[in-house]
């Protein structure tokens, strides 16, 4: 077996193990916790709602987590493994849900919806991520990258009259950060913590400045980038109004998806791109640009977070805000350790925090007694569980980090 | 020709020598910076020397404007204190605001509502409750680093956002003052606030609390065995265990320390400052303190001038602001520069012709990647 | 005979470093020819030269009669050279395919063709003899084959002129005569070969010609016809060289060190170290020979306290320490010189003094209590730089600043003027210069004539050889023989080495 394989399974137990805690826990909780009698109405859309008793869904749903996961603890083949946690945290989910929506009701469908909007610039921030650090260079200056796109974007926008432009831009500023985080830690030999850090501080600057000395005077707001329904496709119950009726960057996120996980390991750009990441000296002995090669993905990477910045203002809310970002562009970090640095494992990381948004927002519409503070800070306590559960077991590429000396 | 002779023989250059190249390159830095921003200035089509002129006099024109700086300089000593001893154990502690939030939580309470004890009684046991407060924000992330080897880096800048967010539900409920306009503590007892050193100026004991923990860290650092594994830690990790220090110890141990000193700063603001905890408590000391630690070279002797200087810079902004039509967040950016040029030091070097000094090893790095 | 590569006045300065000083080089075509000199002398940075991944200060290589210049490592593949470094380039996480076409890509459609690299690599290793599996990954493979992976690398890139650095340095004996007969068959295939060996032995089993450096002067040019191992030896330091060790009969005391059936898993979960039995007893040297990567490594973190056993037991001075920390171990009366020194032994940013009290700082009169005492420190480490002649400025020079030879040195007199019962010396002389080997042999026969045990890990055979008074022979995490130096030889050794235990005679 080798040493990926043998890292993999160990990544699954500790899983496992999470999960069947966490499904007898529901069971505990719905017996503790919950009314025999209350009901909650789940929504499936097109179909209709359907009213369940909140008790008894709740505990079912714990002890088949706890089976599932049980079944991951003991299967062999680590891909029927993962794919048994998966369907663990899926009832998780579930058994959330319909807890919280008890005497009420939520609509399964668009939490979906929702979910994969939040999850956008999360996915994007990881792919950026994924794209720097897989050449072997660190950068947690994404959030940075994101801030000074999502005002610099916007600012175009209210300068140009067009909001395609402010996208452009708001892609080119993000590159630009990046060439920076670039130029020091490839050829400056920075440490990259410390440059991804004054990234973020001069993202801040720049941004806050540009709002108060151009974007407050001309106050606008409101105008967002079009929703697209693809014709057809977006008829299919369920998928269709998840994923076929979204706005132009989540498509665009969704494209990227495969593109870069065909381009990193089908492409022989994307077998340089980790070759340098993991033993720069050797690639460099074959004759690969170690240089040239951590420029162009960190700059990639990059413009990928600057698109990611223009969902924030073009997409989302049409207007910028001071430091709008809120912190995603770091879980986008916890979602590349989560997705083990490949681009389909960070998007359903991402997809997760997604959901913790989505349901943050909606258990604020559903007036449920938990002071908003509090449902505030999931993400972030998630982040660290994640990160702190599933570092010792994610396989980082192995030289980064480390400025390449010649 | 033997083997030996091939050694590299240096000679060590004079001590006041190597003070100046050792301070040349941040006092460039910053002057750099400065420049740059001149330049943003200009572009935003505002006078350059009305604006700086503006900041000068802001920081120290007057009594007034030069006590003001030095209240600022205060909680940038402690937090920057803070970041600097991180930084010696090889952590980057970019959860000092946090960290200033539990402190001034935690103080802010013991101060209000402990009643009828004596100032000798009441002041201490609030400082120390705030140092307290920040060192145990700190242990999170300190142990998780030590246990899991997850990177304090996305901890911490986790736990910011957490502070946040529990001192906003505390302050605004069960720590509410319910006659208060704003949402805030009660004042605290008169028993627990610390005293105005130039009545009647803002200026507060806190500075001289910074000051005394200037020197502490500097003993604790180099004349302590403590101090000595703390950086034995930060410069090489696997010669610290194999010389059987324990990592994980010494992390946590730095971690703490490095949390009681942001809480401490975060304390120095509510006792001397404030008086009370508001919601909306704005600090962004964080990324201040950061600056200030690599400005220092994280020698603790070096804190208190590169926080003066910050803290220069913060005062004076806001007649900048106010003479010249420039927001303060130029600061910001001047602030990310002199990071930039710093943490690059080959930029300033190379504008500048400085030379690297032949026995001079380069500087810590703290990135091993998500956490070996 | 052609000449396939001629090398002129090739100048090369490091930082205090003359590395290569107008050195005139040439190669034959389809000779063998080794450069030979002992760790320092230059010979790598010659073929770094070749290879591009240094540009020489002055001087002039010809190809084939033709000047070219070699700014990198793709020009020089692009002429025909290529190079097996002394660390290998592979990726661990990629496959042997991936691996070998990296940088010279096949692709159908802009994607990787991968079924096709497969079908290539395999005719074309087998076509030279170096068969090797495509699809498998290098971590799992064993040293000696990624070697040939290395080989079939720089072969795949149409390499007329091969480079092999210090390429025994991980080998069996058995393994390097196949390596031997390899590069004898591709040099009769009309392929050049450099060889850059510091070992005697193998100069004179394969070599066409030799050329030493010393000093980054080349010495001479000679054959092994003309040459004797003696001659060598004095052209490679300088002076005389005494090639084996005095040392008296081992004064015996108690064991002071005890394994029994220990069993360490390393950093893959593999079992390294699987079941082995040792003995020391104080005023003896035990040298463990073996490969790297037979458990040595995990043997000694084992009992210094740097990593957990899973079973098995260790006792010190009849205490036991298993899995007892560093510290412990410290404190019951080891001393450990340590395999990697940069990264256990030193810490290059501290100045020596810190240094030499790196294990003893929280002790009288270092410290008292909490407090240290940067007199007494200083104090001490003034004694002891004098005492084992360290050369250095100032005794608060960096570690950084001292040569490697001096670092070991200052690694030593730490660890050796501590009052100890069990030395442990892993690697002690691995990369330093014969005027320091010297000295560390040296001084570990005064510990051991002292009355101490000394543990003394080592994967050169002579140095095992010339300092143990008995010998364990590691394989595969298993203890496979014991036995006293007198009655070992290099061949026994090697079988050893390789897991072939001889049947006794009856």
């Amino acid at each position: 077996m080798t040493e990926t394989t043998k890292a993999r399974f160990s990544r699954l137990r500790a899983l496992a193990i999470v999960f069947i805690v966490i499904g007898l826990l529901m069971i505990v909780i719905a017996r503790l916790k919950i009314d025999a009698a209350q009901v909650s109405t789940l929504g499936f859309e097109k179909f209709g709602r359907q009213p369940v008793p909140s008790q008894l869904t709740v505990t079912v749903c714990g002890a088949l987590c706890a089976l599932t996961a049980l079944a991951a603890l003991v299967l062999r083949n680590a891909r029927a493994a993962g794919a048994s946690l998966a369907f663990s945290l899926l009832l998780v989910l579930l058994g959330l849900l319909t807890a919280l929506a008890q005497g009420a009701s939520i609509d399964l469908v668009g939490m979906l919806a929702s979910s994969l909007r939040m999850s956008t610039p999360i996915a994007l921030g990881a792919m950026a991520g994924i794209m720097c650090e897989r050449s072997g260079v660190v950068n947690i200056g994404i959030e940075g990258m994101m801030l000074a796109a999502a005002a610099f974007g916007f600012g175009a926008n209210l300068f140009f009259g067009n909001i395609w432009i402010g996208v452009l831009v708001a892609i080119l500023v993000g590159g630009l950060m990046a060439a920076l985080h670039a130029v020091l830690s490839i050829r400056f030999k920075t440490d990259q913590i410390i440059s991804g850090t004054a990234i973020n501080i001069l993202a801040v600057g720049a941004s806050g400045f540009l709002r108060r000395a151009y974007l407050v005077k001309a106050y606008f707001v409101g105008q967002t980038l079009p929703l697209i329904k693809i014709p057809l496709l977006s008829e299919i119950p369920v998928l269709g109004s998840v994923f076929f009726r979204s706005q132009p960057i989540v498509y665009t996120m969704l494209f990227l998806l495969p593109l870069l996980h065909v381009v990193l390991f089908y492409t022989p750009w994307g077998l340089r791109t980790r070759a340098v990441g993991e033993h720069p000296r050797a690639a460099d002995t074959v004759g690969v640009n170690v240089f040239k090669t951590r420029y162009i993905n960190v700059i990639i990477g990059g413009c990928i977070a600057g698109l990611a910045g223009a969902w924030f203002s073009l997409e989302t809310v049409g207007s910028f805000e001071d430091v709008m970002t809120g912190g995603k562009g770091f879980i986008a970090l916890a979602a590349m350790i989560f997705g083990n640095w490949n681009p389909i494992g960070a998007f359903l990381g991402a997809l997760l925090f997604g959901f913790a948004d989505a349901l943050q927002i909606k258990l604020q519409i559903l007036n449920v007694p938990l002071p908003y503070q509090f449902l505030g800070m999931a993400p972030y306590i998630v982040t660290m569980i994640v990160v702190a559960g599933l570092i010792g077991r994610a396989t980082p590429p192995a030289a980064e980090g480390v400025p390449y000396e010649k | 020709m033997t083997a030996e002779s091939r050694e590299m023989t240096v000679q060590a250059p004079a001590a006041w020598i190597r003070l100046v190249t050792d301070l040349a390159v941040p006092v460039l830095a910053v002057f750099t910076a400065l420049a740059i921003g001149a330049v943003v200035i200009w572009a935003a089509k505002a006078n350059v020397v009305v604006a700086y002129r503006g900041l000068l006099e802001g920081a120290f024109g007057s009594v007034r404007n030069l006590t003001e700086t030095l209240v600022i300089t205060t909680p940038y000593t402690l937090a920057g204190l803070a970041v600097a001893l991180g930084f010696r154990c090889g952590l980057f502690n970019i959860g000092v605001e946090g960290q200033f939030y539990m402190g001034a939580l935690c103080s802010v309470y013991v101060a209000y509502a402990a009643k009828g004890l004596p100032v000798y009684v009441h002041l201490p046991l609030a400082l120390l409750t705030g140092a307290l407060g920040g060192a145990m924000w700190g242990a999170i992330p300190g142990f998780l680093k030590a246990k899991l080897g997850a990177h304090e880096v996305i901890n911490t800048i986790m736990l910011n956002y957490i502070a946040v967010k529990t001192v906003d539900y505390l302050v605004k409920n069960p720590m509410l003052d319910a006659a208060a306009t704003m949402p805030r503590t009660p004042y605290i007892q008169p028993s627990a606030m610390l005293p105005k050193l130039l009545p009647p100026y803002r200026l507060h004991a806190g500075l001289l609390i910074a000051i005394v923990a200037i020197f502490v860290v500097y003993w604790l650092l180099w004349k302590t065995t403590l101090g000595f594994e703390i950086r034995t830690v930060g410069a090489n990790p696997d010669a610290a265990k194999y010389a059987g220090m324990s990592v994980t110890r010494n992390f946590v141990l730095a971690m703490v320390l490095s949390g009681a000193l942001a809480g401490l700063a975060g304390t120095g603001e509510v006792l001397g400052l404030n008086h009370n905890l508001p919601a909306m408590f704005i600090s962004g000391y964080g990324f201040d303190s950061i600056a200030i630690a690599l400005m220092a070279k994280s020698h603790p002797f070096g804190i208190l001038p590169a926080a003066f200087l910050w803290a220069a810079l913060r005062n004076g902004a806001g007649l900048m602001q106010l003479r010249a039509g420039i927001s303060i967040d130029l600061v910001n950016i001047v602030q990310a520069l002199v990071i930039v040029f710093i943490a690059a030091d080959e930029i300033i070097r190379w504008l500048y012709r400085i030379k690297r000094r032949k026995e001079e090893i380069r500087e810590l790095v703290f990135t091993r990647g998500w956490g070996r | 005979m052609t000449l396939a590569l001629e090398m002129h006045g090739i100048c090369k300065a490091f930082p205090g470093v003359q590395a290569n000083d107008h050195i005139d080089f040439q190669l034959e075509k389809g000779e063998i020819h080794a450069l030979l000199g002992e760790n320092g002398a230059g010979k790598t940075t010659l073929v770094n030269i070749l290879y591009g991944l240094y540009r020489p200060d002055e001087g002039r290589i010809l190809l084939n009669g033709q000047e070219i210049k070699i700014n990198e490592p793709r020009d020089a593949i692009t002429h025909g050279i290529g190079m097996v470094h002394q660390h290998f380039m592979l990726i661990p996480v990629f496959t042997v395919a991936e691996n070998i076409i990296l940088g010279t890509e096949i692709t159908r459609n802009g994607l990787l063709d991968r079924t096709n690299a497969a079908r290539r690599i395999r005719d074309f290793s087998h076509e030279f003899g170096l068969d090797v599996d495509p699809d498998a990954y290098i971590s799992d493979l064993s040293v000696g084959i990624q070697q040939r992976v290395e080989i079939v690398k720089a072969l795949y890139r149409e390499a007329d002129i091969l480079i092999l650095d210090e390429p025994t340095a991980v080998l069996t004996p058995q393994e390097a005569n196949e390596l031997f007969s390899i590069m004898r068959s591709l040099s009769a295939q009309g392929k050049s070969i450099i060889f850059i060996t510091h070992k005697l032995k193998e100069v004179f089993a394969v070599a066409d010609r030799i050329t030493v450096l010393r000093d980054g002067h080349v010495i001479g040019t000679t054959t092994p016809r003309e040459a004797t191992r003696s001659k060598l030896a004095t052209m490679m330091v300088g002076r005389e060289v005494l090639l084996t060790v005095e040392k008296g009969p081992p004064k015996l005391g108690d064991v002071v060190l005890r394994i029994k059936d220990l069993k360490v898993k390393d950093d893959r979960l593999y079992m390294a170290v699987d079941g082995v039995n040792l003995e020391v007893r104080a005023g003896e040297i035990l040298g463990v020979a073996g490969v790297q990567g037979n458990g040595q490594t995990e043997l000694v973190e084992a009992i210094t306290g740097l990593r957990r056993s899973v079973d098995g037991r260790i006792e010190i001075l009849d205490r036991e320490t298993t899995n007892a920390s560093p510290r412990q171990v410290i404190e019951s009366g080891v001393a450990h010189v340590p395999e990697n020194r940069q990264k256990h032994g030193l810490v290059l940013s501290y100045p020596l003094v810190d240094n030499l009290v790196l294990c003893s700082y929280y002790r009288p009169p270092f410290a008292h209590g909490m407090v240290m005492d940067n007199e007494a420190i200083d104090d001490y480490g003034r004694r002891l730089i004098a005492e084992f002649d360290i050369r250095t400025p100032s005794e608060y020079a960096l570690a950084g600043t001292l040569s490697g030879g001096n670092r070991q040195k200052l690694i030593v007199a730490r660890e050796f003027s501590r009052a100890s019962k069990l030395v442990i010396a892993a690697q002690p002389t691995r990369g330093l210069d014969v005027g320091s080997i010297e000295f560390i042999h040296q001084r570990l026969v005064e510990q051991r004539d002292a009355g101490c045990g000394i543990l003394l890990v080592s994967v050169e055979l002579d140095e095992i050889l010339s300092l143990s008074d008995r010998i364990a022979v590691l394989y595969k995490g298993k203890n496979i023989e014991t036995l006293p130096a007198a009655e070992a030889t290099p061949e026994h050794l090697g079988l050893l080495m390789a897991g072939i235990r001889e049947e006794k005679a009856s």
